[in-house]
């Protein structure tokens, strides 16, 4: 199971309404998996600032006195916004490598979920509705944004088990599936030199598709080669700065639904989670084809 | 007729009405609105009655049907009309994966395209769609009827047991044992019957019939060293 939820906006005027609509969407969802649920939102981009969305399992212990031990570090001045167990770290863009080097000495238990110019990653253990509530997702607007609630088969329960997974920067990949190769995937990106944290099968698989563009592929191409070197079930949706993709596997039997209109593109596990967005009545619905990969950017 | 909102008296409610229904009823017209792609619709009916649902449906929607004419005016979830055993499903739209899966009996008619496994494992039901139909269709299928006016997609009738596949179209790519077989008069008389039963434009000419070639399952003695 697992369910997954994607809009991607081509109206501006819908941009406010970003985060209230996702939130629907993934709680219809609630019930193809209820364990874990994420949110990767991409908002206004602030010029020469990045931002990192981090997470700490002692929020008020980890993030007092951060801002002034980041400075202490790096000489840095970035500016915090906690959200229940996860803060967004805003800094100069050309500052942002030494801030996070510095985060890990020190703040060795906080962990990054999402760094770049738009992307903010919130996700944590529990159902849709109490996920979104904590880092209050209906107030956030943004250009477009992907939900995933979790079943989980592959690896425990936990927030780092949960999607969206960061793939680099302003990228995030959620999953509906398993991989059933990702063990051995895994040990070969580690001796590349790939930090993957959990034993978690789409961990492996947004690595993967961080190391393919490391090496030189756009997402695009990472996403064909994808088809060739996972072995299982997958329906996976990207996102980027200013894209968004949907690619499954040749087999194709983890459900996908997608429509189209003038405003905007709609990605559903189902067409449940469609039926309350804007103009879905006259909207183009299609089921994506097995072993394609579809993109659209602003 | 009857007119059933499923947005506010719920799908349990649903059922138990239709399934409350027997061959003597006179409430034999019903209508079901707000449909908003919810699963399990009008599953499990046996009653000769007519049940049209405005909209767009989710999972297994007119599953176990007998006797019991369900026409969905929108696209149908996955597993549609799985384990019909009579009666008929008409989608007016498109149909996710594996319809008409298991079905012993009746007509399924998909006027938009069906995506993968259409007709898996199907065993005596008639299906007829207007459009294309995904890869893997009627894999392993037993008895029956696919009729599709469009393209089939690749594997088709992998390892099929006994069932006539007509296609218009072109077909990506044929399954283990299934091949192109003749078409006799006794096909075009099958699909006269279905293409006016299920309201399609087309003659049956214009298709190809593909079954199995019946070597899969049996002992073949140039493989001997194989065993």
């Amino acid at each position: 199971m697992c369910g997954i939820v994607g809009l991607f906006l081509k109206d501006k005027k819908l941009e406010p309404e970003l985060g209230n609509m996702l939130t629907d969407m993934l709680i219809t969802m609630t019930n193809r998996g209820p364990d874990s649920a994420g949110i990767a939102i991409y908002g206004t981009d602030a010029d020469d600032n990045s931002k990192l969305t981090v997470q700490s399992d002692n929020p008020a212990k980890d993030f007092k006195g951060l801002k002034k031990a980041i400075k202490k570090a790096t000489g840095v001045k970035i500016s915090l916004t906690k959200k229940d167990t996860h803060a967004i770290l805003e800094m100069p863009t050309d500052d942002m490598d030494a801030v996070r080097a510095a985060l890990k000495q020190v703040r060795p238990d906080i962990r990054v979920m999402s760094a770049g110019d738009t992307i903010e990653i919130y996700k944590e253990i529990g159902l849709p509705k109490n996920v979104a509530e904590r880092f209050d997702i209906r107030s956030m607007s943004g250009t477009h944004g992907i939900g995933h609630t979790r079943m989980a088969t592959e690896s425990a329960v936990t927030t780092l088990g949960a999607h969206p997974f960061s793939t680099g920067t302003d990228q995030c990949l959620v999953h509906n599936g398993s991989l059933s190769n990702h063990n051995s995937l895994r040990r070969k990106l580690r001796r590349d030199g790939v930090n993957i944290e959990t034993e978690n099968d789409t961990e492996v698989g947004a690595a993967y598709l961080t190391w393919k563009m490391q090496h030189g592929s756009t997402l695009g191409e990472a996403l064909e080669s994808s088809l060739d070197d996972l072995d299982g079930f997958f329906t996976f949706v990207v996102g980027t700065k200013d894209g968004f993709g949907v690619v499954r596997d040749p087999i194709a039997c983890k459900p996908a639904v997608m429509a189209e209109t003038d405003q905007y593109v709609a990605f559903g596990s189902e067409y449940r989670a469609l039926v309350n967005l804007p103009g879905i009545e006259d909207a183009h619905v299609w089921e994506p084809e097995p072993a394609t990969v579809y993109f659209w950017k602003h | 007729m009857q007119s059933f909102d499923l947005e506010t008296e719920g799908l349990r409610k649903l059922n138990s009405s239709l399934h409350a229904q027997n061959n003597d009823t006179n409430q034999t017209a019903w209508e079901i609105i707000n449909p908003k792609g919810s699963h399990a619709i009008a599953v499990g009916l046996d009653a000769p009655i007519e049940v049209t649902v405005l909209g767009s449906t989710g999972y297994y929607c007119g599953g176990m049907n007998k006797q019991a004419t369900v026409h969905v005016k929108g696209s149908a979830g996955p597993g549609v009309a799985e384990n019909m055993m009579s009666g008929k499903v008409v989608i007016d739209g498109d149909a996710s994966q594996y319809a008409g899966a298991t079905a012993h009996g009746g007509l399924l008619v998909i006027k938009g395209n069906a995506s993968s496994r259409c007709g898996i494992s199907m065993k005596g039901v008639d299906i007829v769609v207007h459009g294309n139909i995904g890869h893997m269709s009627a894999f392993m299928a037993q008895s029956g009827n696919l009729v599709v006016l469009g393209d089939a997609g690749d594997a088709l009738g992998d390892s099929l047991y006994e069932a006539n596949l007509f296609v218009r179209g072109t077909v990506k790519s044929l399954g283990a044992d299934c091949i192109k077989k003749d078409m006799r008069p006794e096909h075009l008389e099958i699909l006269t019957r279905l293409l006016a039963e299920a309201e399609a434009d087309a003659k049956p000419e214009e298709f190809t019939r593909y079954g199995s070639a019946r070597e899969l399952y049996n002992f073949d003695i140039d493989n001997a060293s194989a065993y």
